[in-house]
């Protein structure tokens, strides 16, 4: 069979999988995000934090669209999302996998069919190999096939999450955002959620940009982590850089007593 | 050609090699689907089949589960399938496909067609006794808070209640006044063109008083007020019981039949005589102003038949019927409310469950009304 035709063309190789640029998000007379800039590098796992209510959700949300910008651009894969066309844009879309903090699981219908949905509606396979594939989502997230007939209702927050989880990863994305991916979890749950993401990670080649508050995620998973304060990103690096920062919020989130660990941790590496 | 096929196989001195090119990704997924799933050629004996993926650009969860679903399938047939040339970053991702799927589900027995019928038939039964248990068991729950709230008025939810009942009374006045207004214009345009055949005219009076004080003010009434605020009420309280408030709730030692139930069904209560009177008024406007302008009949003299025609007896049964019929609307929606489970789909379900139960037990009542009312007189 041939098939050149239909070949999409490749992506431009870009060594930023997001880029953001300048962006300003504001509520009324409130500036939320001040002019921020901000690169993702493909194949990293960003972690980014900063204050409740300090915008990250905010500027998530921003990032895949769902919050309108008041200035600057943001380039997912090279594809400026405001400026392109429709299919384009959806084409974008369906290349980025987004887990939300409550799990925005559908209620109405089982954690397979969650799964299957975005499968139905963009592959146009096979209801058997849909089957298939959902099936084999929850066993890499570490679920049953036997809970894919569970009701979102019927399972427990971290079940919950593993299951979001799974319906992000239906459409094999290339980029992961996750909206506090461990919050509501146990230390267990949260840590073994941590290794789940690193492994996806690592096996699907993913970009993953991450808002989270979990000091020990970001000290077990994150590859480079940016600290949010006031608007703007003030310090942007490995744990090491954010140890060794001057600013005085990132000095109190990561120099506080619940910040020992990988404080000590790093220290016993020198 | 420039461009090699995805899938290609040859035989070679009895070894049988598949090459697997170019990109798998969901992108093509259901051209990869139909080549991935076309039967192999099985020329000769070959038992050993190669899947050669030097040939691989890129490659997601997809493609990696439809090439072991190949291999799996060559290995059912008795033939032994060997991956060569995988790329080293796609080996992580192979072998996470390698497990899964591997439990094999059984598959559902089918019910014959009538055994399924009668199964729903017997769950519906079930649930028509469940549902009016938990009626009667609102019904009693509702009352000993409200013997509660007797023992001890600081108890009840005064502003709950008020609020409520600005809601379902005063915000519900002018949709009420228009329908009955409508309704009465209705009957009396209706009466006066059948009635005239007969010379009948003056009874349209009759007709339009006794029909709208003794009956369709209140139905007209109820039905609106279940549709209205009943639905409302099992919405609201669904989705607090969806989003664990009701829990909440009782964990701080309240419990909910005071704080939500008792106040929403004082409130109809309340409000629905009063709605009921003045929808009542506006379907007699409604019958008097047809009567004037359709019918030729002057307001005194509609007035002055009226009062001949109607007596208060016919107000009476009216108004007596309404509070009943509110307590009935109150407590469906919210027993249906305190049912929703975990679903936005149960919550739809259950607003429209609420809607249909208030409306059809307002209808029986009605209907029991009659016969009481017939048997005392009234």
């Amino acid at each position: 069979m041939e098939t050149q035709g239909a070949a999409p063309k490749a992506v431009p190789k870009t060594a930023l999988a997001i880029e953001v640029r300048d962006i300003v998000i504001g509520f009324g007379e409130q500036i939320v995000i001040d002019h921020l800039s901000l690169g993702v590098r493909s194949g990293e796992i960003l972690g980014l934090v900063g204050a409740s209510g300090g915008g990250k959700s905010v500027l998530l949300r921003s990032m895949i669209g769902l919050i309108p910008k008041r200035e600057g651009r943001v380039e997912i894969l090279g594809v400026d999302l405001d400026r392109s066309s429709e299919d384009a844009a959806r084409a974008i879309e369906r290349r980025c996998g987004i887990l939300f903090q409550s799990g925005a699981l559908f209620s109405s219908l089982t954690l397979r069919e969650n799964i299957a949905f975005p499968l139905r509606e963009n592959l146009g396979v096979s209801e058997a190999l849909i089957e298939e594939i959902a099936n084999a989502k929850l066993e890499i997230v570490g679920l049953d096939a036997d809970d894919g007939d569970k009701f979102p209702a019927e399972l427990s927050g971290g079940m919950v999450k593993r299951a979001a989880l799974a319906r992000a990863l239906s459409l094999d994305p290339e980029i992961l955002f996750l909206d506090e991916p461990t919050s509501g979890l146990d230390p267990i749950s949260a840590s073994a959620f941590d290794a789940l993401i690193k492994a996806l990670q690592e096996t699907l080649g993913l970009t993953v940009f991450m808002a989270t508050h979990d000091l020990d995620s970001l000290n077990a998973v994150c590859d480079r982590i940016a600290a949010l304060d006031e608007g703007k990103i003030v310090a942007l690096g490995p744990m090491a850089t954010m140890l060794a920062s001057d600013n005085p919020w990132v000095r109190a989130y990561f120099g506080g007593s619940r910040a020992r660990t990988p404080a000590l941790a790093l220290e016993k590496e020198k | 050609m420039s461009e090699p096929l995805l899938l290609d196989s040859h035989v070679q001195g009895g070894q049988l090699t598949i090459s697997v090119n170019g990109s798998w990704t969901g992108e093509r997924a259901s051209e990869l689907d139909a080549l991935s799933s076309r039967p192999i050629p099985a020329e000769g004996a070959v038992t050993q089949v190669d899947i050669d993926l030097r040939g691989l650009e890129r490659l997601d969860m997809l493609g990696a589960w439809l090439l072991e679903r190949m291999s799996r399938r060559l290995a059912r047939d008795g033939r032994e399938a060997r991956f060569v040339g995988l790329p080293q970053h796609y080996r992580k991702l192979f072998d996470e496909v390698r497990g899964v799927n591997r439990t094999v589900k059984p598959v559902p027995q089918r019910k014959l067609p009538l055994t399924a019928q009668f199964e729903r038939l017997g769950r519906s039964t079930v649930s028509f006794w469940a549902s009016l248990v938990s009626l009667l068991s609102i019904f009693g729950r509702v009352a000993v808070s409200l013997g509660r709230a007797l023992a001890r008025p600081s108890s009840f939810r005064l502003t709950s209640c008020i609020h409520h009942l600005y809601r379902v009374g005063w915000q519900a006045i002018p949709i009420v006044l228009l329908i009955t207004f409508l309704i009465g214009a209705i009957i009396a345009q209706q009466g006066f063109f059948h009635f005239r055949k007969f010379g009948a005219d003056s009874y349209v009076v009759d007709m339009v008083g006794i029909l709208v004080l003794r009956e369709i003010g209140v139905l007209i009434v109820a039905i609106m007020v279940a549709g209205r605020s009943g639905s409302a009420y099992t919405a609201e309280i669904g989705s607090m019981k969806m989003r664990e408030e009701i829990d909440a709730l009782r964990t701080m030692g309240f419990d909910p039949i005071d704080v939500l139930v008792l106040p929403r069904v004082i409130a109809l209560i309340l409000a629905v005589p009063v709605l009921v009177f003045f929808g009542s008024m506006a379907a007699l406007y409604g019958g008097g102003l047809v009567a004037w302008l359709y019918g030729g009949m002057s307001p005194e003299i509609f007035i002055a038949r009226l009062r001949e025609a109607i007596s208060v007896t016919h107000f009476e049964v009216g108004m007596i019927k309404a509070p009943f019929m509110a307590l009935a609307i109150g407590l469906v929606a919210c027993s249906e409310g305190l049912d929703v489970r975990g679903s936005a789909e149960s919550l739809g379900a259950h607003t429209t469950q609420s809607v249909v139960k208030a409306i059809f037990l307002v209808i029986v009542f009605d209907g029991v009304f009659a016969v009481f009312f017939a048997s005392i007189g009234m």
